[in-house]
C-alpha cells in the first residue's frame, strides 16, 4: 500500500477525484466546500488539467457537463444553497446521460442557514430535488479515507453509467483532517466509446450486451445531438409516447436493474445484534462510540451504514430488520432517511430517532439515548 | 498511549488552528491515529477561535473532543470561553499572562511565557504557535521530537526554517520548567 | 438604408448548401413562416462553407426557445441545452477542447435575460466562444411575451398596454462587458452578416453577433408591423451602417438599426492563457 498523510475531507475529495482521473473542475465559492474549488485551482494544472470559477452555481454545473460532452472528467462541488441552484441542470445531464460528479457539503439550511455547521438536510433534495422521474446515485462518506476512495467511485459510476453521482458529503467530514493512505494503484473506469462508424446517428442505441450508450466525445467526428429533450435513440427530440416512456424507463431500470453494483452497505457489529444504529456519512463517527458504549453496558448493538445513499440499500435493511429488535435513525436532520427506514421495516421492529437541526454535532452519548429506550 | 483529546483556543490569527495541524500531522508521522478539526466562520478571523485534535493508538470513532484531556488557551477570552465543564484529569496549558479562573480551582493548571517567548527569545511574536506546540509536546509526549519537527516543516512557508525551529525548540526546552505536571500544578497560582 | 450592391455573390446555391451542413431528415423546420430564423441559420451554414471549417470540429451549443431549435437541425456536433445556459455549456466544451470552434446559437430572452449573467461573464473571461443572437425582440416559443430587448412602449402578450422597460443594445452590453468583438448584424443584411459571423469565428476570443431577426407572428402581429416581407423591408429601409451611426445626432438614430462591427480589439484568450498556465508550471516542474 501506498504512503499515509493527513488530510482534510474536502482536499482528499480532490485528490481521489483527480486519482479517477478528473481534468476539469467549474465551481463557485460557498462554505463549507469551497476547499474543494481552491484545492482543485492548485492540482488541475499541475496535471494538465483545467479549473474555472464560473459566475454563479448554475453555470458551474453546466460548464462541467460542456467539459464532460468534449470527452473530460468533469466535477463540481457545492454546498445546500448551491445544490438548489444546480438542480435544473442535474436534471438535464440524468436526461442527456453525461457522466458527471456533483459534490454537495452539506450545511445547515433552511435557506443560507446555518454556514459553517454540519447538517444532512440535503438528503432527500439529493434523491428528488430535479423535476421529473429520473435515476439518481448518491455516495456519502464517513472519513477522510472514504471521501477520497469513494470520490473515486463515484466518478466510477458515472462513467460506467453515464449518470450524473452525487457525492453528498457534510461538514463533518469535509472539515475533518486525518491520516489516510494513498493506494498505489486505483481502478478507473472510462465510459464505453464509440466504435467507428458503426454508431454514427444512433448515438442513444444499445446493443446487446451493453449497459447505457456508447459515448463519443464532441470532435471526434460522429457530430451527434444532444437535448434536454425527451428523444429517440437518434438523440433527436420525439413527442412519440412511446419513446418517452422507453427512455425514462431505461433511465430508471438502468441504475435499478445493477443494484448490486451499485449499492454499497457497511454493516457493523450486525451479526448477533439486538439493536442497529443506521447513520451515514459524518454521524456514523458518533455512532461507532455509541455503539462500543452499549456494547460495554451489555447492549447487542450494531450500525447498519448506508455509503450508497441512493438508490437506498432497501434489501439488506429489510433482511437486517427481520433479526432486529429496534432500529435507531441517527441524522443531521428533522428526518428525512429515517421516512425512507419506516418504509422499508415496516413494523418489523421498533424505530427509534436522533435528529438534529441546530448546527451542533449528534453526540454518542444522545444515540446512545436512544439504543437504550425500550 | 491512551486516547488524548487536545483543545487549543485562541484569538483567530494567533495559530491555534495550524498548530491542532501540525500535531495531527506528527501523529500521522509516529503512525498513530488522529482526528483534527477547527471552529470556522468569523470566529477563526478574529474572534475567540478553538481547534481540536485527538491522538490514539486506537482507530478514533467521534471526531469531536468531549472530554478534553489538555486544554491550551493563550487569551483570557479564550481561556475564560472554554475552561468550563473540564474534566478532573485535563491539564490546562496557558500563558503566563493569564489568570486561571476560580473554576479551574484543583485543575493542573501550568503557566508557561509562550507569548513572550515567542516575541522576545525567538523574536517573532507569529511563531507563538509553534512554541505551543513544542511546550505542548514536551509535557505529553505525544510524539518522538523528531517526527513533530518533520511534521512542522511541512507546515511553514519556504525560508522559515530556522525561525520556526527555533521556536519549536524554545517551546520543547520548557519542560525543563515545568519537571513534573502535578507538582507544577500546586506551584500554579489559582 | 445601406447600399449592398457592391457585396458580391458568393453564395453557394441554398440547396446544396442544406444537403452539406443541415439534416434533412430532421427538416422542416419547427419555424413560423417568415420566421428570420431560418435566413440565419443559412448565414452561419455560409460563414462554415466560406471558413472551410472542418465540421467535425465545430460545435453548435443553444438554449431554450426559438432559436434553440437550430442547433438541431444543422449537421455538427450539436448540443441543446437548458434556458439562459448555453454559453456555460459552451465554456466547459472550450476549456476542454481548445481546438474545438464554438458556436452558441441563442435568443435575446435566452441571452440577455436569464443567461444575462453568463452573457457578461463570458465577455468578460475573454473566452474563444462565437455567440450568435437571433434577436427578435420577443419570446416566441411561449407565444409573444416581451423580452430584454423589446422596444419601449411595444406590445406583448404581457405588455399589454405598452412595455415599460428599457430595451437591451445586446452588442454595446457584451463590449461593456468586455467583449473582444461585437458587431450587429440583421435577416435583411445576409452578405454582412455571414462577414461578421467569419471574423467572429476568426476572432481569437469572445465574440458576438447580434443579429436582428423577425418574428412576424407574435411581434410583427401585436406591433402591426405587416407581413415578413415588410418587416424584413423595414429592416433594409431603417438600417445605417456604424460608421454612418458615428455622424449622426441620438435623435437621428432614434429607431434605426446600426448594422456593422462594434468593437474589434485584440486581448489574451481564456483558454489559450490557460494552457499557457499549464505548459509554465510543467517547465517549473522540470527545473
Amino acid at each position: 500500500m501506498g504512503k499515509t498523510v493527513l488530510m482534510q475531507g474536502n482536499e482528499a475529495c480532490v485528490e481521489g477525484a483527480l486519482a479517477a482521473g478528473m481534468r476539469l473542475y467549474a465551481g463557485y465559492p460557498i462554505t463549507p466546500s469551497t476547499e474543494i474549488a481552491e484545492f482543485s485551482a492548485v492540482r488541475l494544472p499541475q496535471v494538465g488539467g483545467k479549473f474555472i470559477q464560473m459566475e454563479d452555481e448554475i453555470a458551474s454545473i453546466a460548464c462541467a457537463i460542456g467539459g464532460s460532452v468534449a470527452g473530460v472528467k468533469s466535477m463540481t462541488a457545492t454546498s445546500g444553497p448551491g445544490f438548489s441552484l444546480k438542480q435544473e441542470n442535474l436534471g438535464y445531464a440524468c436526461l442527456a446521460e453525461i457522466p458527471l460528479v456533483v459534490v454537495d457539503v452539506q450545511r445547515a439550511g433552511p435557506s443560507t442557514g446555518l454556514p459553517t455547521s454540519p447538517s444532512q438536510g440535503d438528503i432527500m433534495m439529493a434523491r428528488w430535488g430535479t423535476h421529473g422521474d429520473h435515476p439518481v446515485i448518491a455516495i456519502a462518506p464517513s472519513s477522510v479515507s472514504e471521501a477520497y476512495n469513494l470520490a473515486i467511485r463515484c466518478f466510477n459510476l458515472a462513467e460506467k453509467y453515464r449518470t450524473p453521482v452525487l457525492f453528498m458529503m457534510d461538514e463533518i467530514i469535509g472539515h475533518l483532517r486525518e491520516g489516510i493512505e494513498i493506494p498505489d494503484h486505483v481502478e478507473v473506469i472510462d465510459r464505453p466509446t464509440v466504435d467507428y462508424p458503426d454508431a454514427k446517428r444512433m448515438p442513444y442505441q444499445i446493443k446487446e450486451g451493453q449497459l447505457v450508450p456508447k459515448m463519443a466525445a464532441f470532435g471526434e467526428g460522429q457530430r451527434y445531438n444532444i437535448t434536454g429533450l425527451i428523444h429517440d435513440e437518434s438523440g433527436f427530440p420525439t413527442n412519440s409516447t412511446e419513446e418517452a416512456e422507453k427512455l425514462v424507463t431505461r433511465l430508471m431500470h438502468k441504475i435499478s436493474d445493477n443494484y448490486d453494483d451499485i449499492v454499497q452497505v457497511d454493516q457493523v457489529n450486525m451479526e448477533d445484534a439486538e439493536v442497529a444504529i443506521v447513520c451515514y456519512g459524518g454521524t456514523m463517527r458518533a455512532a461507532i462510540t455509541a455503539m462500543e458504549k452499549a456494547r460495554a453496558k451489555g447492549i447487542k448493538c450494531g450500525i447498519f451504514r448506508p455509503i450508497t445513499i441512493w438508490p437506498f440499500p432497501e434489501r439488506e435493511l429489510l433482511a437486517a430488520s427481520e433479526k432486529l429488535k429496534k432500529v435507531v435513525v441517527a441524522e443531521h436532520n428533522y428526518g428525512q432517511i429515517v421516512l425512507e427506514v419506516e418504509r422499508i421495516i415496516k413494523n418489523n421492529c421498533k424505530l427509534g430517532f436522533v435528529g438534529k437541526v441546530n448546527g451542533t454535532v449528534i453526540t454518542p452519548e444522545e444515540i446512545l439515548a436512544k439504543v437504550e429506550e425500550d | 498511549m491512551a486516547k488524548m483529546e487536545l483543545r487549543l483556543a485562541g484569538s483567530g490569527g494567533q495559530g491555534v488552528i495550524l498548530a491542532t495541524v501540525i500535531l495531527a500531522e506528527a501523529a500521522v508521522i509516529a503512525g498513530k491515529q488522529t482526528a483534527q478539526s477547527q471552529s470556522y466562520g468569523p470566529e477563526a478571523r478574529g474572534g475567540s477561535c478553538k481547534a481540536e485534535v485527538i491522538i490514539s493508538d486506537e482507530a478514533i470513532g467521534f471526531t469531536k473532543v468531549q472530554h478534553p484531556t489538555f486544554l491550551m488557551a493563550l487569551t483570557q477570552k479564550a481561556l475564560e470561553t472554554y475552561c468550563h465543564n473540564l474534566p478532573e484529569e485535563c491539564i490546562v496549558l496557558i500563558d503566563d499572562t493569564l489568570t486561571a479562573p476560580e473554576e479551574l480551582k484543583g485543575h493542573n493548571v501550568i503557566k508557561l511565557p509562550i507569548l513572550s517567548t515567542a516575541a522576545e527569545k525567538v523574536g517573532k511574536a507569529f511563531t507563538a504557535n509553534i512554541v505551543a506546540v513544542g511546550a505542548i509536546n514536551g509535557l505529553l509526549h505525544l510524539v518522538d521530537h523528531a517526527d513533530l519537527e518533520k511534521a512542522v516543516m511541512l507546515h511553514i512557508p519556504k525560508g522559515t526554517e530556522a525561525l520556526n525551529l527555533a521556536a519549536l525548540q524554545a517551546g520543547i526546552a520548557m519542560e525543563g520548567d515545568v519537571k513534573k505536571p502535578a507538582k507544577a500544578a500546586k506551584k500554579a497560582k489559582v | 438604408m445601406i447600399d449592398t450592391s457592391n457585396v458580391s455573390e458568393k453564395t453557394v446555391n441554398t440547396s446544396d448548401l442544406i444537403y452539406k451542413y443541415m439534416r434533412p431528415e430532421h427538416l422542416p423546420h419547427i419555424w413560423c413562416p417568415g420566421c428570420g430564423h431560418g435566413i440565419i441559420m443559412r448565414d452561419v451554414a455560409q460563414a462554415v462553407e466560406n471558413l472551410g471549417l472542418d465540421r467535425d470540429k465545430v460545435v453548435l451549443v443553444s438554449g431554450i426557445g426559438c432559436s434553440s431549435r437550430a442547433a438541431g437541425y444543422m449537421d455538427f456536433n450539436t448540443i441543446h441545452t437548458t434556458h439562459g445556459r448555453a454559453i456555460a455549456f459552451a465554456t466547459g466544451i472550450k476549456l476542454a477542447n481548445p481546438e474545438l470552434e464554438v458556436i452558441v446559437l441563442t435568443g435575446d430572452g435566452d441571452a440577455s435575460a436569464i443567461g444575462g449573467n453568463h452573457l457578461i461573464h463570458a465577455a468578460r473571461r475573454n473566452i474563444g466562444l462565437t455567440v450568435i443572437v437571433m434577436n427578435n425582440t420577443i419570446y416566441g416559443m411561449t407565444g409573444g411575451q416581451y423580452s430584454p430587448t423589446t422596444p419601449r412602449k411595444a406590445f406583448g402578450t404581457t405588455a399589454p398596454y405598452g412595455n415599460l422597460d428599457r430595451a437591451f443594445d445586446l452588442a454595446g452590453l457584451a463590449y461593456g462587458a468586455g467583449a473582444s468583438y461585437a458587431a450587429r448584424g440583421s435577416a435583411f443584411h445576409t452578405q454582412q452578416t455571414i462577414q461578421m459571423i467569419q471574423e467572429g469565428i476568426r476572432h481569437q476570443g469572445f465574440s458576438i453577433i447580434d443579429v436582428a431577426s423577425v418574428c412576424p407572428t407574435y411581434f410583427g402581429r401585436k406591433n402591426k408591423k405587416g407581413s415578413a416581407v415588410d418587416m424584413l423591408r423595414w429592416q433594409k429601409e431603417n438600417s445605417v451602417t456604424v460608421e454612418q451611426a458615428k455622424k449622426m445626432t441620438a435623435e437621428q438614430l432614434q429607431g434605426k438599426l446600426v448594422i456593422g462591427v462594434i468593437h474589434q480589439v485584440q486581448y489574451p484568450e481564456f483558454t489559450f492563457e490557460y494552457q499557457k498556465l499549464i505548459q509554465r508550471l510543467a517547465k517549473e516542474r522540470e527545473e
